[in-house]
């Protein structure tokens, strides 16, 4: 039942696949195309662990079916570093201490990246209000909303004032 | 936590989509996705068939027409937020949508989904209730409008048939001028609210109060529109006692108790949200109460 | 120390395979063949099982196994899981089986298990098991169970006492009966869960040729999962490797082993296949262990100086169906009231209660909170009725430096008596008021007035055991390629074992912290392994990396020293080359130096010197190890709502020296946001036939970015005199006050309607009930 076609094109390379009309799209990144970075944390649309990039905009990968991103564009963690080398974003993390276990991480990169690209400015207010869609349970968010200013700062070139 | 099998049908055409609701057995509408997938995820809903209504275009848009903002039932409520019409239009949307859920469930929801959806803390059913919007059902057999005060006929129940579907709310626009309150509490940032009070008020240079619409959510099975508080308001002149007088009404509601929250809180908050939502919309209207 | 990486900022080395996405959670590994489980589990809270029909579920397609407990091999498929800290004050010692046989005692516990091609397909055949349940009344109430002649939480049994201890010292009726003064509290904390963002998952592979059976989990503790494991399956525990890979958040759920742990395994030795299970959002609500739940009856007693003379009360324990981790949760709340304080008496009466709802077993503070919460909300009391400010009544009370090491008068779930090893209690509370600038608030607390806005500040001491034992041990070897290789028993779900692990031995081998290879949490690894709780892995196994990095200095040492011709007091170890200080100062990598201690085929090694370059250490504490801390809350109350917003929050926190500043803010940090969370947001509700009905994060609320400031952090390092590197645990400290102060500030931030607060979670609805009913309103409303 309910077998369906689906071309979707994953961090610039496109995959057409017949799946389950059911099999969610987070399903499909991790186990179809073994994309194993973006999470599921509950499946229900509120922890952003699965928070991926569709035509640019930042979408619950639980919430949505492989077959609904049939002609779209999906953007994972994954294509953050197309050729290894770490993003501005991602290297902040690290700077920052932005993450201890990893797993809310790659749903926090990818609402920053939306943010920023947005916003190349946002405030520390607006920065904790975009990342109100993901829920971290290891760092007390401080550290993530230090690398989003920080990155914020690097990507408009200018120095972050009291910068580690 | 998987959702059980269906079909899936992704029609272009508007009759289309009609075509199959009437047509398909133990069918489900997906509009935005961020309400119904979470339940078909816990199989609270199990559909065998699933239309997806995401590739309809007819279904999209914002124009003025006629001195009402039409507004399609799959018009992303992010599209809404970054509108101009909505913005110069209808300010106290562009305020609500701020407080409804996340970027992400923003970037997909819809105000289709979120009205046919009718959980009773939705900001944007509150927000048609207090435009008096009315909603276009369509189905195979036509097209028919239904008031908003009609339209919700119980706790999460709408006056659609199985087989009609939202196709597009008319909100008639309000005098450019107007002013509007929007307050709700909710427990975190982008939670459901709790309660919440959604306020239009058309005052004249006398001050006295040409129109009103106070309408809360949250606190009964469906938005409401406090009429007493409405009346009370209308043809005087507006000031803090007045305010006060009005949100007083709105403590004789009967509220929903459920385990986030009791009624006798609802109904506190009712009284306090309406008075804070009140004195925003005065305020925007240019009066200091 | 003239440290290098030891105390450093260091960033950490987890983190570029994390920020890319390539983590290795348990879900992520994949093996051909996999097949999906999914768990028929009870809908009700306390039922007999009258059988089970699995037929409809075996004829869809691609379901492969449908097993109940029958189908279990021995001696799993009867006898319950191991009680891993038995205590002779225990009087139902119950643990469950595997899967259930006869009855269930909770909402979720598992029935029988579907092995399927997908766990799509699982879960549609676990919906076509049909399992016949006698419904039994339930027990939900904690305090009404432990009265006589209710329902009983197991049909068996006819008490649901599990156990019932009190701890005492000193004369506390005298102090009572004494006293200028007596005050009484209850108190009330509510339950609540880890809530990892990673669920639980478990993935079994049984390789026929080798007879390997290889369990990836989620777990905190490997090694103890596979002796539990050998044990419920009936293998040695040589044929079993546990592996706990990245683990996405523990804080303690993840530190017990669980039914599934077993019934994986089973399963894929059943059906010949590699067999995964990942616990979905809904299971974890249901079937992962849970904590707080606590109702405490005290009474303080103080001179007219606020010095406390003696504490006595009754304390009652929701411990769930079952005591898979015994009392060790009450009996720490019990043995921390005292704190920082001196109580001359004491006296607790503890009351361990069954229920029909999932276990308590520790959750980050580990009934630590429930205890600070009792203590600090009965000193503000104090502070309020004797006029005297609550950081002063504070200080009158606090054990002075120069009393450490402070012996309490209670024995500890270490098996050890409470003697507090070292500590500055006055100047960490000093220097957390001092970063709250607590001195100015009143001045801030009336212009805000003015202004209509409550605010209000709120403070809490807290002393923590951690560190406890019995060992983590570290090998450090060096390899012919350089590299330090190091493995250990010692995890990570996130509090970066790797890199502070590797920071210590760098700085004792003389290795760049880049050349450091770790294993961690694989039991193949080393042969004796504990696990991360209780805050021990930085004393545990930062001690015996330290210990076994030293002895490996000392072989290299020896080693470079004879290479060059030189003595040993000659070599400078650095960055993994040895240097020697004389003549033109030639030098050896130390991959040259492991090469030279594999000595030659048939050659005898020169004396003094040992096979390969090596070393095992597993320091064993004597006793916990007592860190502490001083948080200091300021917020703002809606009085009209009765929405809280924290403004500020300062802690200064005492965990011995440092490794890794980094990861220590952080771990206080991610504390503090938890302790908030339990302050105003958190509650695990159950209805009266125990139900739950908070099983989702709409329900359950975890706290946002919005809801968690970042704190201002002071550090005051009292070195740990009884282990080499002078540390002590930081996972928990970040929670254990915070429930405390942040309540504590929303009472003075209302201190206009003299109203008082004893509970948590402290939620708005509460604030207005209590306002209304002080006729706070009559008041507001008017205008």
């Amino acid at each position: 039942m309910g077998r369906q076609a689906t071309r979707v094109t994953v961090n610039g390379k496109s995959y057409a696949r017949v799946v389950d009309a059911r099999l969610t799209l987070a399903d499909f990144l991790r186990h179809d195309l073994n994309l194993t970075g973006t999470h599921l944390g509950c499946e229900h649309g509120v922890c952003g662990a699965c928070t991926v990039l569709v035509d640019g905009r930042s979408a619950r990968s639980c919430l949505m079916f492989a077959v609904q991103a049939n002609g779209c564009e999906v953007t994972t963690v994954e294509g953050l570093a197309p050729d290894g080398q770490l993003s501005v974003l991602q290297q902040a993390f690290i700077d920052n201490h932005g993450l201890q276990c990893g797993f809310c991480t790659p749903g926090m990169l990818m609402t920053l990246t939306e943010l920023l690209r947005d916003t190349p400015n946002p405030s520390e207010d607006e920065v904790r209000e975009a990342l109100t869609g993901n829920l971290c349970r290891c760092t007390g968010y401080a550290g993530i909303v230090a690398a989003a200013l920080d990155a914020a700062h690097k990507l408009r070139g200018t120095a972050k004032p009291g910068a580690r | 936590m998987k959702p059980a099998p269906f079909e899936y049908h992704a029609p272009r055409q508007l009759k289309d989509a009609a075509e199959l609701l009437a047509r398909l057995p133990n069918a489900k509408l997906l509009a935005g996705g961020q309400s119904l997938v979470p339940m078909m995820n816990f199989r609270y809903v199990i559909a065998d068939n699933v239309i997806d209504l995401g590739r309809v275009d007819e279904l999209r848009g914002v124009a003025l027409v006629n001195g009402a903002l039409r507004i399609g039932a799959m018009t992303r409520q992010r599209d809404l937020e970054f509108s101009t019409d909505i913005a110069k239009h209808c300010p106290l949307m562009a305020e609500a949508l701020r407080h409804v859920g996340h970027r992400q469930t923003r970037n997909r929801g819809t105000i289709g989904g979120s009205l046919a959806h009718a959980d009773p803390a939705a900001e944007l059913p509150a927000v048609c209730a207090a435009y008096d919007a009315t909603v276009h059902a369509l189905s195979v057999r036509g097209i028919r409008q239904i008031a908003l005060r009609e339209f919700y006929t119980g706790y999460m129940a709408t006056a659609l048939a199985a087989d009609e579907m939202i196709a597009a709310i008319d909100l008639p626009v309000w005098r450019l001028g107007h002013g509007h309150g929007f307050h709700e509490f909710a427990r975190r940032s982008g939670d459901f609210a709790i309660a919440g009070a959604a306020a239009l008020l058309d005052v004249g240079a006398d001050n006295v109060v040409r129109r009103a619409a106070l309408t809360l959510f949250g606190v009964t099975a469906a938005p409401l529109r406090v009429e007493a508080a409405e009346t009370q308001l209308v043809g005087k002149p507006l000031d803090a006692a007045a305010i006060r007088a009005a949100a007083a009404a709105a403590w004789l509601v009967e509220p929903i108790s459920d385990i986030h929250a009791g009624g006798d809180y609802r109904r506190h908050l009712a009284q306090v949200l309406s008075a804070r939502a009140l004195n925003d919309a005065a305020r925007r209207a240019g009066v200091e109460a | 120390m003239g440290a290098k990486h030891f105390g450093a900022r260091v960033t950490r080395l987890e983190d570029p395979a994390l920020v890319a996405g390539h983590g290795r959670f348990v879900d992520d590994v994949k093996l051909p063949g996999l097949l999906h489980a999914c768990f028929v589990r009870s809908p009700h809270a306390h039922a007999k099982l009258r059988g089970c029909d699995a037929r409809a579920a075996l004829a869809m397609a691609g379901v492969h196994a449908v097993l109940t407990a029958d189908d279990l091999p021995e001696p799993m498929r009867a006898t319950p899981l191991a009680l891993l800290l038995p205590n002779p004050a225990l009087i139902v010692a119950r643990t469950q089986t595997a899967l259930a046989r006869d009855e269930v005692c909770y909402v979720g516990q598992a029935v029988a298990v579907v092995i399927a091609d997908t766990r799509y397909i699982a879960e549609d055949a676990a919906a076509a098991v049909i399992v016949n349940y006698e419904v039994l009344p339930a027990v939900a109430d904690c305090r009404a169970a432990a009265e006589e002649g209710g329902p009983c939480a197991h049909s068996d049994l006819k008490t649901n006492i599990a156990s019932t201890f009190t701890l005492t010292y000193g004369d506390v009726d005298a102090a009572l009966e004494n006293a200028d003064y007596v005050f009484h509290e209850a108190l009330w904390q509510h339950r609540g869960g880890g809530m990892a963002i990673e669920t639980r998952a478990v993935l079994a592979h049984h390789d026929p040729l080798s007879d390997l059976l290889t369990v990836w989990s989620g777990t905190q503790t490997p090694h103890i999962g596979r002796r539990m494991l050998a044990d419920l399956i009936g293998r040695d525990l040589e044929s079993i490797r546990m592996i706990a890979p990245d683990v996405g958040g523990g804080f303690g759920p993840k530190a017990i082993f669980y039914p599934e742990e077993a019934v994986i395994p089973a399963a894929a030795l059943e059906v010949g296949r590699p067999v995964k299970w990942v616990e979905d959002r809904r299971e974890h609500f249901l079937c992962a262990t849970q904590e707080r739940d606590q109702y405490w009856d005290v009474g303080i007693a103080v001179d007219k100086n606020g010095k406390v003379l003696g504490i006595r009360g009754r304390m009652v324990h929701d411990t769930g169906a079952y005591v898979p981790w015994g009392i060790v949760m009450p009996y720490i709340a019990a043995t921390t009231v005292p704190g920082p304080y001196v109580v001359p008496s004491y006296q607790l009466e503890t009351v361990v209660v069954l229920t029909n709802k999932v276990p308590t077993t520790p959750v980050r503070g580990a009934g630590r909170p429930q205890a600070v919460f009792c203590m600090e909300r009965l000193l503000d009391r104090v502070a309020h009725e004797l006029q005297i400010d609550r950081a002063e009544v504070r200080r009158r009370n606090l054990i002075q430096p120069e009393q450490m090491p402070y012996e309490v008068g209670l024995l500890f779930r270490d098996g050890k008596p409470l003697i507090y090893d070292s500590g500055d209690y006055p100047r960490g509370q000093d220097k957390a008021l001092a970063l709250a600038e607590y001195d100015d608030f009143r001045e801030r607390q009336k212009a805000a007035l003015a202004q209509g806005r409550f605010i209000g500040i709120g403070l809490a001491n807290y002393v923590e055991g951690t560190g406890l034992g019995p060992f983590e041990g570290v090998t450090v070897r060096v390899l012919p390629s350089g590299e330090v290789a190091v493995a250990t028993g010692a995890t990570s779900q996130g509090q970066g074992t790797r890199t502070t692990l590797s920071q210590i031995v760098a700085e004792q081998v003389g290795c760049r912290i880049a050349d450091v290879v770790m294993t961690i949490g694989d039991t193949a690894a080393i042969s004796q392994g504990v696990g991360a709780f209780a805050s021990r892995q930085a004393v545990n196994a930062g001690s015996s990396a330290y210990v076994a990095g030293t002895a490996v200095r000392k072989q290299l040492l020896t080693l470079a020293a004879r290479a060059l011709g030189v003595v040993d007091a000659d070599i400078d170890l650095e960055d993994g080359m040895a240097t020697s200080r004389r003549g033109n100062k030639p030098s050896i990598s130390f991959g040259d130096l492991a090469r030279l201690a594999q000595g030659i085929p048939g050659v005898s090694l020169p004396v003094g010197q040992s096979a390969g370059i090596e070393h095992t250490a597993y320091y064993t504490p004597t006793q916990a190890a007592y860190c502490s801390g001083t948080h200091v809350a300021e917020v703002q109350v809606d009085a009209m709502t009765g929405g809280v917003k924290i403004l500020r929050y300062s802690v200064a926190h005492d965990s011995g020296r440092v490794i890794n500043p980094l990861i220590v803010d952080g771990q206080v940090q991610g504390g503090v946001a938890h302790g908030i969370g339990n302050a105003l947001l958190e509650w695990m509700q159950y209805d009266d036939n125990a139900q739950p009905l908070t099983t989702s994060f709409a329900d359950y609320m975890l706290p946002m970015a919005t809801d968690v400031p970042t704190c201002a952090i002071a550090h005051v390092e009292t070195v740990n005199p009884l282990n080499p590197i002078g540390v002590k645990g930081a996972g928990e400290g970040g929670t254990i006050p915070a429930p405390a102060a942040i309540v504590a500030a929303i009472e003075d931030a209302l201190t206009p309607f003299g109203v008082h607060f004893a509970e948590t979670p402290l939620t708005p609805e509460r604030i207005v009930a209590t306002l209304r009913s002080a006729g706070a309103y009559d008041r507001l409303f008017a205008g």
